[in-house]
């Protein structure tokens, strides 16, 4: 193949890399050498993260938790034109200026839909496993030439930019990643037996409506504690689900299943284990608080729990 | 029944719990209740740090979808995206925040059931265009926002991004979790069709929809009575009397030029 996510974390490794060394000899930063040291490392692991002995990567990986754990990753005060000058060029650009933005959806889409006819000799041009997430790092390099073009600006301006945020999104952007590794180790220390064991060894499941109940609040709590509808589904399903609804009370499956993972994903929209989809877009959106976007999520999430287990009752 | 069945391990759950509740830092949290974890399973020191490293590196892949738009969305905003997203969604004469949410929402939800989940998402969606168009319309009804108002206008926004995204993806039948579901039962000795779990997403993706909405509309009313406050800018609005009942009599709305 020719375009791998191999590519895509090298490129990500340079830029994060470029972003650190930026930080490191700005002298106006407040904490230039923890911050930049920060994406510095943060860029070693993109780079050369399968190569390097996994316990070194294990290292580097608690001394950034750490560096962020005492505030070390903190921003400079960003630079931008101002609101006039931004206006102006909006009007001078026009409704051009949505094109760039629209080319990333778009490539990732195109490129997604034609992925398995773009075999040339036996060789795959994009990544047939990944082709999704290949896709949308070519439309992310379409994107930024078109950019570039349209505002005659330079790509070392947008690497300046994308220090800027950056520098606004802070650790939040690594948490996802971290989350996912503590999911990794969780189920390697065998954290779901565990709780499988204690609901089911605690839990009276002898009412269908209780035993539904439970099915479902406890795919969304597990999935409030795991930050993954797909880590809880296994421990539910297997501890609940199959031995208790389809076993005993006979129900149909495929609503199990389907609602089940539904109603994980209502424990998504409730917990700041979810940091790619709650904590990031609160640090995107510049929001004083970081729980901001759960917060406009509760109402949805527990309305939606309670319509799940009336629906799981009434079809299964 | 006491089977041998390692309990220890929900120590790490217990430290992601405790220190979420007294607000240390997440990353921090994070790592420790990694260590914990590990710790607590028997792991010797080096199998620790081994997993927390290949674990770290395996997932890569997930800060890539938030990282590789952000050096193209920086430089448009640099020239004005964000300021001709508010212009452009101000020249709509229907449009108010909840309203302009509820179509995101829907076409959000659409295009991830049909398995186009890349349309969206919070760097290169929501940030540049549907938060800045959602402040906007709200803008223009209302006059200048408070910053309390601002932030929740862009909560929800970040919120139908979700909401459309789980809820419609799930009713894809190519997606991930439908191959997981169906994977895993098929290990118990259950056999169901992808088709079949599908179709039982779909009445859970209706209600997120209309519960979403709902609120949606509800979050108009509620700007018509805590923005409207402020008055609308002078100039567009050809009913100033009227700004505590935009909502409810929405069309009159003047030239927005």
């Amino acid at each position: 193949m020719i375009v791998s996510l191999n590519a895509f974390f090298w490129l990500l490794g340079i830029l994060l890399f470029v972003i650190g060394g930026i930080i490191v000899s700005d002298r106006a930063h407040p904490k230039r050498f923890l911050a930049g040291g920060f994406w510095i490392v943060y860029g070693v692991i993109f780079l050369a993260g399968d190569r390097l002995p996994t316990d070194v990567v294990g290292v580097l990986v608690i001394a950034m938790a750490v560096v962020a754990g005492i505030g070390g990753v903190v921003g400079a005060k960003p630079n931008m034109p101002s609101e006039d000058a931004r206006r102006t060029s909006a009007k001078r650009l026009g409704n051009t200026l949505f094109l760039p933005a629209l080319t990333i959806p778009l490539v990732t889409v195109v490129g997604t839909l034609l992925a398995p006819r773009l075999v040339f000799g036996g060789v795959a041009l994009i990544d047939p496993k990944n082709a999704t997430l290949a896709s949308f790092g070519i439309g992310c390099v379409v994107a930024l030439i078109f950019a570039c073009l349209l505002t005659r600006d330079s790509v070392g301006q947008s690497v300046k930019e994308a220090r800027r945020l950056v520098d606004a999104l802070s650790w939040a952007v690594v948490l996802p990643q971290l989350l996912g590794m503590l999911g990794l180790v969780f189920a390697d220390a065998g954290v779901g037996k565990a709780v499988a064991h204690l609901i089911t060894a605690y839990i009276n499941l002898d009412y269908r409506l209780l035993a539904v109940a439970v099915y479902c609040a406890g795919m969304a709590i597990f999935t409030i504690i795991m930050g993954n509808g797909f880590a809880a589904f296994p421990v539910m399903t297997g501890g609940v689900a199959v031995p208790v609804l389809i076993g005993v009370f006979h129900g149909n499956p495929a609503p199990i299943a389907a609602i089940g993972m539904f109603s994980g994903y209502c424990g998504t929209l409730l917990t700041p284990m979810a940091a790619n989809y709650n904590i990031v877009p609160a640090a995107l959106l510049e929001l004083p608080n970081k729980y901001g976007v759960i917060r406009a999520q509760v109402p949805t999430a527990i309305a939606l729990l309670i319509v799940n287990i009336v629906l799981l009752n009434a079809f299964m | 029944m006491h089977t041998a069945v390692n309990l220890y391990p929900l120590i790490g759950v217990a430290v992601i719990a405790a220190g979420f509740l007294l607000r240390f830092n997440p990353m921090l949290i994070v790592a420790v209740a990694a260590i914990a974890t590990g710790f607590a399973a028997h792991f010797p020191l080096d199998h620790v740090l081994s997993a927390i490293g290949s674990g770290f590196v395996k997932t890569r892949v997930i800060p890539l979808i938030i990282l590789l738009p952000l050096a193209v969305v920086g430089l448009l905003e640099r020239h004005g995206l964000r300021e001709r997203a508010q212009m452009w969604i101000s020249g709509i004469r229907a449009a108010t925040p909840g309203r302009l949410l509820m179509v995101y929402l829907f076409v959000r939800e659409i295009t991830a059931a049909l398995g186009l989940t890349g349309l969206g998402g919070h760097a290169q969606m929501v940030r540049p265009l549907v938060a800045p168009m959602t402040e906007g319309a709200a803008e223009t009804r209302f006059g200048t926002l408070t910053d309390a108002v601002r932030y929740r206008l862009r909560a929800f926004a970040a919120a139908c991004d979700n909401v459309g995204l789980f809820f419609g993806e799930d009713i894809f039948v190519a997606f991930g979790a439908i191959v997981l579901m169906v994977t895993f039962l098929k290990e118990a000795g259950i056999v169901v069709e992808p088709m079949h779990v599908a179709v039982w997403g779909m009445p859970t993706a209706l209600a997120a929809f209309l519960i979403q909405s709902f609120r949606l509309y509800r979050l108009d009313r509620w700007l018509a009575r805590h923005a409207g406050g402020t008055k609308p800018a002078p100039g567009p609005e050809p009913h100033p009397h009227d700004a505590g009942r935009q909502d409810a009599a929405a069309q009159p709305q003047g030239e927005n030029a």
